[in-house]
């Protein structure tokens, strides 16, 4: 009985990891792209009204219609890799969480709800903006501020769950702690839904919308480049300090194999109190995201997105932090697209086919090397 | 099932206990039928008198225990897949709403189709079944906690589809107008305002399902599903194809859905996707870890108590708080407003601390099978001397955190 689960990240090599996370945005962006203006071009073709036609107009027209879907292209592409960003970051979460302790940690999307709850309590409640910010050094303190305080609390609400529920059940069947994560995630839920109601909690959007650089005819939304820089700065961040720093080996070495690595002198409570601490973390930066781009939370937020987060981690194969990662992208990506055909209310269903595919045909994920002895 | 012994002699309450436990164990469908007719005999009865009769009339206290049934019901089912085979099924509610919507159906101004109710209910169940292995066949391979997420996802698209697939299903309206069953001889008129003969034809289904149920517990099959619990591994090394017994488990969940689902679709005259969300699958769950996983009794007991505080406990407290009517109060910096509150929000609430405390401190349940009450004490047990005892290195084994302290070779049960 072997069940361990990959380590947390296979890579030792920042620049090898760099180098891979460029190359897959690249690839998808230019996919994207492509698939995106052959979609466009076949539901422009009124005679032939075909999507293979549409390929090969993609590839070969570059007149004003051509710049235009191109444009249009852009638009979504990057619309789709920014809400991709944000699925990434909570999939981090679930990945991290289940690498070290091999636990669906079910609660993780209500923990990013949360996040996504005190950023607009910062920038509506404490700072009392209702109104977008153009003030460009007031518009960042306002968004550290929020990362701030969003990141801290739910790291240590994240944290502190650990230690009050996950910790006891550690060594428990592994159903108990599975279960009691779904109780911590209502708890969390209903906890949002006495405090701020059923319906959805608006807040002003305090990044402007109307900033958008013109590429051509295309305008593309400052706003999601801004969220997927910082999505992508602290997935690098992270996976530098799981990659080098002596904590970082710590987790790894516990993810592997915990009895030998507490022999070895690592302290097993206190890397899992610091994976959810990361976890939580990214998770709130997830949650400023959203709440950035979106302007609403709601007490259910997370259950839905926490899923689809989920099936990112596991897309990517999980227990892998650059296959968390590009599952995210890859959900969001999906995600956009279904809404773009007009089939956004399939989204979920589309998402959960894939999850049931990729786990029939292939558990360990796109990434993994899961060598679970059930899986 | 051992018979008890060792009950000190003199004591006649505890002889009589004893002789009652004997006799349950060597008759256990006599057992069953007999208590749940005086259950069918008091839950006519104490409606009719206080201190029930002063909360609500006798008509809404069926309907209330029918209803009840319907979730003991489906907890004996969700049951038999977590308590007795051990899988996490958190799309449960799924297979409720293909039993309701294949009835709806059968039985609706929308199909145009009038078919008899009792027939319907075999059929109903037999669809859910059959969904149930469809789903069960390719995701029971995996191991257990992604298979409790791929069933999550399952309860999930299945109402997303019965609402998206509106041509069909009429949408969020759902389909409405079903016919009520056809009246019974002695019982009578189905309908809203005499609904007892709902509630002793859910009496009724409710102790063939629990006959059946024990009667497959204690089966090869009861002792295979044990087996796949325990120790997965161990079960396939000594035989038992561990796909198809998990698969059976499913499958019999399933049909319980499905009959639950039929009986739920013929009383409610409606379905609709709405009454099919995560809320039911979670709730059925929060029934059944209270109740105490495996034990088909403390299952079916906990899903009536859950039902009932869900329905009527939380009500009377609204009630009661609307008739104390208290003033709104400071505790210091805290603005107390007790009439503010509507009590029956909080069901989930409590639910979810009910799981968290329950597994923290108790996750046998209030009434844990003998069984179930080891397997979950492994670690209290750890720390005792566990040479001696087959039954809990038997157990051990199956603990993935024991597995891994004791990780690399000189496992404690090493020469099994």
């Amino acid at each position: 009985m072997t069940a361990h689960a990959s380590p947390v990240s296979p890579s030792n090599s920042t620049t090898r990891a760099l180098r891979a996370t460029v190359m897959a945005v690249g690839a998808v962006v230019i996919y994207l792209i492509v698939l995106w203006r052959a979609l466009l071009f076949a539901g422009e073709m009124t005679a032939g009204n075909s999507f293979a036609g549409g390929i090969l107009a993609a590839f070969t027209r570059f007149d004003d219609v051509g710049n235009l879907f191109f444009g249009q292209a852009l638009q979504q592409t990057v619309n789709a890799l920014s809400i991709g960003a944000i699925y990434a970051l909570i999939a981090l979460g679930y990945t991290m969480v289940y690498g070290i302790i091999e636990l669906i940690n079910f609660a993780h999307g209500d923990i990013f709800m949360i996040g996504a709850f005190l950023s607009i309590v910062v920038t509506g409640g404490i700072f009392g903006q209702q109104d977008s910010v153009t003030n460009i050094p007031f518009l960042a303190l306002l968004v550290i501020c929020a990362l701030l305080v969003s990141m801290v609390l739910v790291g240590l609400i994240n944290v502190t769950i650990e230690r009050l529920v996950y910790r006891p059940l550690r060594h428990a069947p592994r159903l108990a702690p599975l279960i009691t994560a779904i109780g911590v995630s209502f708890i969390l839920q209903n906890i949002a839904l006495t405090i701020a109601g059923s319906g959805d909690r608006k807040a002003a959007q305090v990044f402007p919308l109307d900033w958008q650089i013109s590429v051509g005819d295309a305008k593309i939304s400052i706003l999601n480049i801004f969220v997927f820089a910082l999505a992508l700065g602290l997935m690098l961040a992270l996976q530098n300090f799981v990659g080098r720093s002596r904590m970082g080996r710590a987790m790894r070495a516990t993810a592997q194999d915990q009895s030998a690595a507490s022999l070895m002198g690592v302290d097993l409570n206190q890397t899992i109190a610091l994976t959810f601490l990361l976890g939580g973390m990214l998770a709130g930066a997830a949650g400023v995201a959203w709440g950035l781009k979106f302007g609403y939370v709601k007490f259910d937020l997370g259950f839905n997105s926490g899923l689809k987060a989920f099936t990112a981690a596991v897309l990517g194969g999980i227990g892998n932090i650059s296959g968390a990662v590009l599952g995210g992208f890859i959900i969001g990506f999906i995600e956009n697209f279904a809404s773009a055909l007009g089939y956004s209310r399939w989204s979920e269903f589309l998402v959960f086919l894939i999850l049931t595919l990729v786990l029939i045909f292939k558990p360990s994920g796109i990434l993994g090397q899961l060598t679970g002895d059930r899986a | 099932m051992s018979a008890v012994t060792a009950i000190g002699p003199g004591s006649q309450g505890a002889g009589m206990r004893a002789r009652i436990r004997d006799f349950s164990d060597a008759h256990r469908s006599a057992t069953i039928v007999i208590s749940l007719a005086i259950v069918a005999v008091l839950m006519t009865i104490l409606p009719k008198i206080p201190p029930l009769s002063l909360i609500q009339n006798e008509a809404p206290w069926f309907d209330a225990f029918a209803n009840a049934g319907i979730y003991v019901l489906l907890a004996m089912g969700l049951n038999v897949v977590i308590g007795l085979a051990g899988l996490l099924d958190l799309g449960y509610a799924a297979f409720f709403a293909i039993g309701a919507y294949a009835y709806a159906y059968s039985n609706s101004p929308f199909s145009g189709l009038d078919l008899p109710f009792l027939p319907m209910l075999i059929v109903g169940a037999a669809v859910a079944a059959v969904f149930g292995i469809a789903l069960g066949a390719p995701t029971l391979r995996l191991r257990g906690d992604y298979l409790a997420i791929m069933t999550l996802g399952f309860g999930e698209i299945v109402p997303i589809v019965f609402l998206n697939l509106d041509t069909w299903t009429q949408g969020t309206n759902g389909i409405s107008g079903i016919f009520r069953p056809e009246p019974l001889p002695i019982l009578g008129e189905f309908s809203p305002v005499t609904p007892y003969p709902y509630m002793i034809v859910m009496v009724f289904i409710v102790a063939i399902a629990m006959i059946l149920l024990y009667r497959l517990q204690d089966s090869r099959v009861g002792r295979a599903w044990n087996a796949v619990r325990e120790d997965e591994l161990a079960a396939a090394a000594n035989g038992i194809n561990t796909v198809t017994t998990k698969l059976l488990a499913f499958a019999l969940g399933a049909t319980t859905a499905g009959l639950a689902g039929v009986f739920s679709a013929s009383k409610l005259t409606i379905v609709s996707p709405d009454q099919f969300y995560f809320q039911v699958s979670f709730t059925v769950l929060a029934m059944v870890i209270l109740g105490g996983m495996g034990n088909i009794w403390g299952v079916a007991v906990g899903a009536f108590i859950v039902y009932l505080i869900q329905v009527i406990v939380l009500k009377q407290l609204n009630s009661l708080k609307e008739a104390l009517n208290l003033p709104a109060f400071d505790l210091g910096p805290i603005h107390v407003n007790i009439s503010g509150i509507d009590f029956t929000n909080y069901q989930f609430l409590l639910f979810g601390f009910a799981l968290v405390m329950m597994m923290l401190f108790r996750p046998e349940g209030l009434f844990p099978s003998q069984r179930r009450r080891r397997e979950l004490h492994i670690a209290d047990d750890l720390a005792g001397p566990i040479e001696d005892d087959p039954g809990v290195v038997g157990a051990l084994g199956e603990a993935p955190g024991a597995d891994e302290l004791f990780d690399g070779g000189d496992k404690p049960e090493g020469g099994q």
